[in-house]
């Protein structure tokens, strides 16, 4: 008979214990391909913050060494040349309105879609669906001329009304899924409280979904502050830039400047990776569940 | 429940009003501009199908589509197989496991912009992190960004930055798998190796069915590395229909002829996940 544990483990998991796990040359075979993987996504951004506190001129002398007089120059440079704190702004404002109106506006349609019976709800939940496969590219001539005529390009309106509506069926799918799960007797004793549906919305769907609306922020954000291809078309001025824009430039302007690079790198990926490592599980079903988005 | 029709009504317009005008009504006026010989704003002349023809007959698009096609290629190869064994790797180990999951998934959160601009870096001539170690290794320079290996230099960054994703819902899925089936197949005696590629494998099929059609509709929106690396270049030896569709709308202004390039994005997208639904069908299996 299997002990208590044994008998815990998957058949898979016991096979693996005994054909890889438990054989030693296996076992060490595996830690290092695991391991070679792991240092090729954490060496080249080590180097690139190790850089960034190094003069341009160490920086090519010196490149793997520690740096021998750390100077937060390269940062200095990055606000003082290209702005990058005005560029950070501009990133915030313009992906935190996004997430915002996504999730206001796309969480009342996905109550709308899970809990009430319609007649097109069919049609509805198959266009959301069909508009996951919309890329970027098959909407932004049209969107670039709407932009032009109503004089917005270059202001922050341009970019957050295309990735609201970019990302609206993707959360309005995503949480009108969660809502469905929710038993209907919650629904019922809401009724009998005496509330009507939007504060059934606010006071009981709303606070009980929180999770799936974390997950749609979280993506939604990373997604709007990753882009480039429609930022670029719709505000790539300088006044409104995002940081992605600025990238862009740093490499096609100030390409020799290795600190200033480094440095601009290490600004964009450092404020989303302490957010990922805090908020690792949701991170991975965002992008999991967003894996279908144009 | 009563009058929810006004509900309905209320809770719904805002979000179709939205995506109606900058989603739907966008993607069908891209369709028509297409037939149009326009620079998007003053000359606007109606051509029918000469679009698509110049489209038919430019040889940089075609290049444009071979190498989108070849890029397909090498990413669906490389980043759901590096996935699936890494996958299987973790699922077999117990120490570490978080670790590894933490460090392999974390290049998805970066933009492509940051990767772009970092790999530029590493494969950088005078003082490149790839040029810096030959150096230390005594070796020569090398010169990594040529007409014959822009493609492969921009499909490395394109790989790694998600093979993490693979890594995730491969892993997910192998752990799912009930304990019953491997219990069933010692029975029948199938043991060692075999295993993994007679049971493992098969019932996750539709986890890497899904993974390939992802990889593969994923190549075709390539903008953000290939922009910021090569610009498509040397020559147009890394263009790819993303990067030319920009070049031609917005900084050659021939915007109809980019509306024809997003058209063709777009058909070839939806044929390939059709064709590889359907010939990935006959191999699924459900548990």
């Amino acid at each position: 008979m299997h002990s208590y544990t044994e008998d815990r483990l998957t058949f898979w998991e016991r096979f693996q214990e005994r054909y890889f796990t438990q054989s030693k040359i296996g076992k060490i075979f595996i830690y290092v391909i695991l391991t070679l993987w792991s240092m090729t996504t954490i060496f080249p951004l080590a180097w690139v913050f190790l850089n960034s506190f190094k003069e341009s001129r160490e920086i090519i002398t010196d490149t793997f060494k520690m740096p021998t007089d750390p100077t937060m120059q390269n940062y200095v440079n990055a606000f003082e040349t290209v702005n990058i704190g005005k560029s950070y702004m501009n990133s915030f404002i313009i992906s935190g309105s996004v997430v915002l109106l996504v999730l206001f506006i796309g969480g009342l349609a996905a109550f709308a879609m899970a809990r009430m019976q319609f007649k097109l709800r069919g049609v509805l939940q198959a266009l959301l669906i069909a508009s996951l496969l919309i890329p970027a590219f098959a909407t932004i001539v049209p969107v670039y001329r709407m932009m032009i005529q109503m004089d917005l390009v270059n202001t922050y309106l341009a970019l957050i009304i295309p990735h609201t509506a970019g990302n609206l069926p993707f959360a309005i799918l995503v949480i009108s899924g969660y809502m469905a799960t929710i038993p209907k007797e919650l629904e019922e004793a809401s009724v009998m409280d005496g509330c009507g549906r939007f504060k059934m919305f606010t006071r009981v769907f709303l606070p009980i979904s929180l999770p799936s609306f974390a997950t749609v922020g979280i993506f939604v954000f990373l997604w709007s502050y990753n882009d480039l291809f429609s930022s670029l078309v719709l505000v790539s001025h300088e006044s409104v830039a995002p940081i992605v824009v600025l990238l862009s430039n740093v490499s096609s302007q100030y390409g020799t400047d290795y600190g200033l690079m480094t440095a601009a790198i290490a600004m964009t990926v450092i404020p989303v990776l302490i957010f990922y490592l805090v908020a690792q599980k949701t991170f991975e079903k965002g992008a999991t569940s967003g894996a279908v988005k144009g | 429940m009563k009058g929810d029709k006004l509900y309905v009504f209320l809770f719904l317009t805002p979000a179709f009003v939205i995506t109606g005008i900058f989603l739907y009504y966008p993607f069908v006026d891209n369709i028509l501009q297409s037939f149009y010989k326009t620079d998007g704003f003053f000359n606007s002349t109606f051509i029918g199908l000469d679009n698509y023809v110049r489209l038919w007959s430019d040889e940089i698009a075609r290049e444009a589509l071979f190498n989108s096609l070849e890029l397909m290629l090498y990413v669906t190869i490389f980043q759901v197989g590096i996935a699936l064994v890494l996958a299987i790797m973790v699922n077999a180990i117990t120490k570490g496991a978080g670790f590894y999951r933490t460090t392999f998934f974390f290049p998805i959160v970066i933009s492509g912009a940051a990767i772009g601009l970092l790999f530029t870096l590493i494969y950088n001539y005078r003082n490149g992190l790839l040029n810096e170690i030959l150096v230390n290794l005594g070796l020569e320079r090398v010169l990594w960004l040529t007409e014959q290996s822009s493609l492969y230099m921009v499909a490395i960054p394109t790989i790694w930055n998600y093979v993490g994703f693979y890594f995730v819902i491969l892993l997910t899925a192998i752990q799912k798998i009930p304990n019953d089936f491997y219990e069933a197949a010692a029975l029948e005696g199938i043991t060692g190796v075999q295993k993994m590629f007679k049971l493992t494998i098969p019932l996750i099929v539709s986890d890497l069915k899904t993974c390939i059609v992802l990889a593969i509709t994923g190549t075709l929106k390539i903008f953000e590395l290939v922009y910021i690396i090569t610009r498509g270049g040397p020559g147009s030896s890394s263009e790819v229909l993303g990067t030319y569709m920009y070049q031609k709308a917005f900084e050659d202004t021939a915007m109809g002829y980019g509306a024809t390039i997003a058209v063709v994005i777009v058909v070839l997208g939806l044929s390939l996940a059709f064709i590889t639904n359907k010939l990935l069908q006959k191999e699924e299996v459900t548990y």
